[in-house]
């Protein structure tokens, strides 16, 4: 285990970075507009001063090295945009706000997601799969911009039940909105593919034997069923876990909830270099181990992908 | 102003309670028990540093935050704020302003001449990086400010002075008449030396930032909030009646408009009315859609470099065939007026002149327009082919669409439409890289200098680079002269070369539109557009 973790960390993670970061580095700095391009013409002395303070009047090689460096001390700069913060600072206060409304909305999609594929693939063809695959089509062709500004306007603006926005260091009040339209795609994702894999499951020799055996249907979904089905879900949880906590760029802004998608809109909208390839950085390293999870997950629950 | 016999003249010293900023309950209205106010931001302020603002979204809070030598009540007229007066010397050069004795920062500490000398000689000091830099110069004409920005001199020989504790001293370049107006800024804000010199960049984070406004920082939630309480210390704190303010930073109007359905906002950004939802608006809650005319202008700026606009039979033709009553009532409509002069009406010692073309119907420009078009080569065989670039954006789109069918109606002119993100869109547009584009103006002070400088060939936001060496001689002339309708009238002369050469094709003045809850009162109708808390009170609802 310790050896496939430090493989992991050594031949494809790091290097994984480092091809991420250079590309987003030269790439964004591809992207016409500058950081600092402005409405009021600034005279050119202050420009270089400018400049000068955040490295740009340096060499491309010169300033990538510079930030490979800075990265190495977990040096993220500072950010072009917001002159009071670095990036760090930006990032550690928005990362836990993004965390705490991705883990709710993905712990309830995945028990719902999951628990409404199952009860779909026991009544096949039933209605109530007809009405539960009906739902979750819905819910993935619904965007979040239609979904969000619906129900707020629903149950804030006319049932008053809830407030239209606002995250308030994270109540369970203000949770509710966004929270929910956060989960519906990835339950009704998740739906989907638990149905369809569950069927596949159900139909495969091994239930048919446990079911000639005369074993009740609840032990032989769980004892034998769920196990498998649950494979292609995981494959695409993992990503999806990293997708929902590093933040919906819709639902913070719409809610005004202060995570890491505004930031990372905004830092694209204002070319704020540092602050684009900080968070590009970060989701790529949740990206690679949420996938090393999802392989050690694997092996639990597939033996013969268990890892040597 | 009035300038007689040069020497001393006291300009302003009236110190009774009704021209001191601060709220005005009438008597009778009752109070909401709770006095607390949520605000629209629009975006997340860049900077809470006052010398570092770069637009709407930190002068917003640098306003609240601190106080100048000078500020503006709610209607926008310069009144007294630290400075409790002032007085001009050598015909308008030297200009020598008294700080009030009881005027505290939100430590206690009292406000110092010198924490204005030190916050003025930051701001032109290259190093500090302040997007506003060149405003004391270009502005304000203030003694060897362009030289500091140029890096020719230190930032120790700026023309600003402490001469003892309470009296500062500007000396000027050259007189400038309106000189208090231009200091009401956001950006000319007292900044206390001994917090930049601790605390560098950080001197504005909740723990350390020490400002001399109504209100101090409580909170600061990047993209989330940032919350104010009233600053005990504020010495006319006895006169603000809102205890606790919350802006919030909301890009997306109908994120912010759902909010405020929701009563969670009291008062939208300024602009924050989304255009979507006009209708319903207005259908709804027509008394709370409140605006008023603003100091800026939208325009079409034509690029001199690119042929046929250094034709101005061309410019003129495009400018008169543009029905602007169509655009600013029909499309923008909310408050919005027809401009024909680049100087919005409603700027202080301003009169507008009528131009010739002005006089005449819609159809009889568009035959003008024809005609020009004409003369300048244009006709069957021959159509006029441009691009228009204009900033992505609905409204944008909605007006560029209007003008072009308008453009079209006065001979073959096939215009293609090119919208860009804003960022790219502004180094198009610095670049020079455009035919025709899409622009606003929007004053840095209620004066016409703050509008007309822009046309001036030296201007660094001319883009269209018109260049007309009598304009240049217009408008240098006219900042330094002191009799108010001489000044004027050279202004009108500006304008009268403008509606001539047609640098660009005016289309309508802005106008400050918010959404506002009836509970909420106290504000004016400052053309700049700032609505500070200090002014507000709510009403029992």
């Amino acid at each position: 285990m310790l050896k496939f973790i430090l493989r992991r960390i050594f031949l494809e993670a790091i290097p994984t970075l480092l091809i991420l970061v250079t590309v987003t580095f030269f790439l964004i700095r591809l992207a016409p507009g500058g950081p600092f391009s402005a409405e009021i013409d600034v005279p050119p002395e202050v420009k270089a001063a400018i400049e000068a303070k955040y490295r740009l009047d340096q060499t491309l090689p010169v300033q990538y090295f510079g930030y490979l460096a800075d990265l190495a001390h977990g040096d993220l700069g500072p950010s072009f945009k917001y002159k009071d913060f670095s990036v760090n600072d930006l990032v550690n206060a928005a990362m836990p706000v993004s965390f705490q409304l991705g883990v709710t909305a993905f712990i309830i999609a995945v028990i719902l997601g999951v628990g409404a594929g199952v009860t779909a693939a026991l009544r096949q063809n039933s209605w109530v799969d007809y009405a539960v695959m009906g739902v979750a089509m819905l819910g993935v062709v619904l965007p979040n911009f239609v979904l969000a500004p619906v129900l707020a306007l629903i149950l804030a603006i006319w049932l008053k039940l809830l407030p239209a926005g606002g995250w308030e260091g994270g109540q369970a009040i203000y949770m509710v909105l966004p929270v929910s339209v956060l989960c519906q795609h990835y339950i009704s994702v998740t739906a989907r593919i638990t149905r369809g894999s569950m069927i596949e499951v159900l139909s495969s020799p091994f239930i048919r034997t446990a079911r000639a055996k005369g074993l009740p249907m609840a032990y032989i979904v769980r004892r034998h069923a769920l196990k498998p089905a649950l494979l292609p879900v995981i494959s695409y949880l993992g990503p999806a876990f990293v997708g929902v906590i590093t933040g919906s760029v819709v639902v913070e802004t719409f809610f005004g909830i202060p995570g890491i998608g505004q930031l990372f809109v905004n830092g694209a909208l204002n070319r704020d270099y540092p602050m684009v390839l900080g968070l590009t950085i970060l989701i790529g390293a949740l990206m690679i181990a949420f996938n090393a999870v999802v392989d050690i997950l694997y092996g639990f629950i597939d033996p013969r992908i268990r890892i040597k | 102003m009035h300038h007689s016999h040069g020497l001393t003249i006291i300009v302003a010293a009236l110190l009774f309670a009704t021209n001191v900023m601060a709220a005005k309950v009438p008597s009778g209205a009752r109070l909401h028990s709770k006095q607390e106010l949520v605000r629209g931001n629009a975006t997340e302020p860049a900077t809470l540093d006052p010398n570092k603002i770069e637009g709407r979204p930190e002068s917003n809070m640098a306003v609240e935050l601190f106080e100048g030598l000078v500020t503006l009540d709610p209607d926008g007229k310069v009144i007294p704020g630290v400075a409790e007066k002032w007085e001009s010397r050598e015909n308008g050069r030297t200009w020598l302003f008294s700080l009030r004795k009881n005027a505290k920062w939100s430590d206690g500490s009292p406000v110092s001449a010198h924490d204005f000398e030190f916050s003025f000689k930051r701001i032109v000091d290259p190093k500090t990086a302040s997007q506003y830099a060149w405003y004391l110069g270009k502005a304000a004409n203030v003694q060897n400010a362009m030289a500091i920005i140029e890096g020719k001199k230190p930032p120790s020989e700026l023309g600003v002075r402490a001469l003892n504790d309470n009296t500062l001293q500007i000396t000027l370049e050259k007189p400038v008449a309106y000189l208090v107006a231009t200091l009401a800024h956001g950006s000319l804000m007292p900044i206390q030396k001994k917090l930049v010199e601790k605390f560098g960049d950080k001197w504005t984070d909740v723990a350390n930032i020490v400002g001399n406004g109504p209100y101090q920082l409580a909170e600061r939630v990047v993209n989330g909030r940032i919350v104010m309480k009233r600053n005990p210390f504020y010495w006319n704190n006895a006169a603000t009646v809102i205890e606790k303010v919350t802006f919030l930073p909301i890009p997306h109007q109908s994120a912010e408009y759902q909010r405020y359905r929701a009563n969670e906002i009291d008062l939208t950004a300024d602009g924050g009315v989304p255009s979507e939802q006009l209708a319903q608006i207005r259908r709804d809650i027509p008394k709370e859609l409140v605006y008023w005319p603003q100091l800026g202008t939208y325009y079409y700026l034509f690029n001199f470099r690119t042929k046929p606009f250094d034709d101005v039979r061309v410019r003129k033709a495009l400018s008169l065939a543009i029905n602007r009553d169509i655009i600013a009532k029909s499309i923008v409509g909310t408050g919005e007026t027809a401009a024909y002069s680049f100087t919005p009406v409603t700027t202080a010692g301003y009169k507008a002149v009528t131009h010739e073309w002005e006089n005449m119907t819609q159809a009889q420009r568009e035959s003008e327009a024809r005609k020009l078009l004409n003369e300048a080569g244009y006709g069957a065989g021959k159509p006029l082919k441009f691009e228009l670039l204009y900033n992505t954006n609905e409204q944008h789109k909605k007006i560029a669409l209007a003008v072009a069918s308008m453009w079209k109606k006065i001979g073959p002119v096939e215009i293609e439409l090119v919208n860009q993100e804003w960022k790219t869109f502004l180094d198009t547009r610095n670049n020079g890289n455009f035919a025709v584009a899409r622009s606003a103006w929007v004053a840095d002070y209620n004066e016409p200098s703050t509008m007309l400088d822009l046309f001036h060939s030296k201007h660094g936001n001319n883009d269209g680079k018109y260049s007309n060496p009598k304009y240049d001689t217009i408008v240098d002339d006219a900042k330094s002269l002191l009799n108010e309708s001489q000044r004027l009238a050279s202004y009108q002369n500006a304008e009268r070369q403008l509606a001539e050469d047609f640098p660009v094709a005016i289309v309508y003045h802005y106008s400050v539109r918010h959404l506002i809850k009836p509970w909420v009162q106290g504000y004016g109708r400052n053309p700049e557009g700032r609505i500070k808390t200090s002014d507000l009170y709510i009403l029992a609802h």
